[in-house]
């Protein structure tokens, strides 16, 4: 099955690099294969959003929390999925949310 | 055999073996609602055929391949399931309708338990799959005990089985890792459901017993499947020894009655003395959970010979253990209340007047009608009066709100 990770955090939020690191998770999740891909994101302060035709700066939904990254994983079962999700280094001080692609 | 016979042989069948034959063919054909579909077939063809044939030695057995045999028919009719067919086929059921040996088969009631109290379906869900996959209660009933609307609780049933689908909840019992978190969301959901029926959260009846049996009738199952794991154990033995009291718990006007109060030549003996052996079974392994430690509490009621007899010190020093085990406002309450019958009104007191000025339970009637308690026992009949009229205002059910006029009226008389 087929996982997107939607790696939120507040994006006033301050934490050690150390803790942010994502790299050992990284190797592990590429090591086990399951993360096909994924990647950080620039701030929202950067998005652009298109409703309707509409062009307006900033993200679709004005919450504290924001998408700061995402990654595609793919494992056996959600109880995999919430393992690894469990072990971002995000999910100790944001969220990780665990989304499963539309069945093909 | 009469047909009358026969219908109340397959009935006690529907309730002893539906779960077992649903939790097997959602094995087998990875389909929650074809599962249902066969299995409810299978029952119908039961009230068919016994009459005739006679009941089957094994009738569990009998159904699980008269259900299994649907879903192949049904599998055979759509020729693309040829890769699910075959697997389903080969499955180790056998296709002899009376199989020599099932000891073997593994039962598949536990995994679908831990599926349908995943923590990632929202709790309302868990309780309701719970009712419909294992116990087999109808969508109208389970809507019916939950009071809301049956399109409501049909959606909330798609919902959940769409979500395992779709999320890829795995159907197993949870590994070693996490088998103990898991384990506590199940004890969680039967024990809602017990509560649900012991003391309802809303409308005309302050109970409702058949949901309370059902949740017995399913913890007794979990006991039975996870021997080694002492909370189930202790969930049985509480949810045994606080039913014991059903009877004696409402008056003929349907009002509640106060455990000190109680008849306890009412009480169910046969119940307590079970309840009592299961937990004493469960505590010998010393390994204790707040489920043994409310059983332990509730033993201590169920084993007072008149309401002076209790051991409150006893109690409320299990109370102390449970904040430990499993925090949480209510429970502080209780220990007031343990308190007081321990060391006296005032020290009971005090403990609510903390949890007031914590703010938690704001708004809860029990907090309110606990404090309206202890002020009338210290004699403190304005303030008294003052909270049974805030916790009149609060109570959930018909039954309370005749409890706490009746204080209420009591207090203002004095």
């Amino acid at each position: 099955m087929k996982y997107l990770l939607l790696i939120c955090a507040e994006e006033s939020v301050e934490v050690s690099p150390e803790q942010a690191d994502p790299e050992p998770w990284i190797e592990e999740t590429e090591r086990r294969g399951v993360r096909l891909d994924g990647h950080r994101l620039c701030p929202v302060g950067d998005a652009t959003t298109v409703r309707a035709g509409l062009v307006t700066q900033g993200p679709f939904a004005e919450t504290k929390e924001q998408i700061a990254g995402f990654d595609i994983i793919e494992c056996a079962d959600l109880d995999e999925a919430i393992e690894i999700a469990s072990k971002h280094p995000v999910a100790s001080f944001g969220a990780i949310e665990v989304r499963p692609f539309w069945p093909e | 055999m009469s047909d009358a016979d026969v219908t109340r042989v397959v009935e006690e069948a529907f309730r002893e073996e539906w779960g077992r034959v649903v939790a097997t063919l959602i094995r087998l054909t990875g389909d929650w609602d074809l599962a249902e579909e066969c299995a409810q077939d299978a029952f119908a063809q039961a009230l068919a055929r016994w009459p005739r044939d006679g009941v089957p030695r094994r009738p569990g057995a009998w159904l699980t391949t008269a259900a299994r045999n649907r879903a192949l028919d049904r599998f055979r009719r759509h020729t693309t399931e040829a890769a699910r067919l075959r697997a389903l086929a080969s499955a180790p059921t056998g296709p002899d309708p009376e199989p020599a040996e099932e000891d073997h088969v593994p039962d598949d009631r536990l995994r679908l338990m831990f599926t349908c109290c995943h923590p990632a379906l929202p709790l309302e869900a868990q309780v309701a799959l719970t009712l419909r996959t294992l116990a087999g209660l109808t969508t109208a009933e389970i809507a019916a005990a939950f009071m809301v609307p049956e399109a409501t609780m049909a959606q909330r049933l798609v919902r959940a089985k769409r979500k395992i689908r779709n999320a890829g909840i795995p159907y197993r019992v949870p590994p070693a890792r996490l088998l103990a978190e898991r384990t506590a969301g199940v004890l969680g959901v039967l024990y809602v459901l017990f509560t649900e029926g012991y003391s309802a959260s809303g409308g005309p009846s302050p109970t409702r017993p058949e949901l309370a049996a059902e949740a017995i009738r399913l913890a007794r199952v979990l006991a039975g499947l996870m021997p080694g794991e002492p909370e189930a154990q202790g969930l049985l033995a509480l949810m045994l020894l606080q039913d014991s009291r059903r009877a004696a718990r409402l008056d003929e006007a349907g009002d509640i009655v106060t455990l000190e109060s109680q008849n306890r030549a009412k009480w169910d003996h046969d119940e307590i003395e079970e309840g009592l052996r299961l937990l004493d079974d469960a505590l010998a392994r010393r390994r204790p959970g707040p489920y043994q430690v409310q059983a332990a509490i509730a033993a201590c009621h169920a084993t007072a010979l008149d309401p002076d007899d209790t051991d409150w010190p006893q109690i409320a020093g299990l109370y102390g253990e449970l904040v430990r085990l499993a925090p949480s406002a209510v429970v502080e309450l209780n220990r007031a209340v343990a308190v007081a019958m321990a060391d006296g009104p005032l020290a009971g007191l005090r403990l609510v007047e903390e949890l007031r000025a914590a703010g938690e339970l704001a708004g809860h009637h029990l907090l309110a009608a606990t404090r309206a308690d202890l002020l009338r026992r210290l004699d403190r009949t304005a303030e008294a009066a003052q909270a049974y009229e805030e916790a009149l205002a609060l109570a959930p059910t018909d039954a309370e709100r005749r409890y706490l006029a009746r204080r209420l009226a009591e207090t203002n008389g004095t």
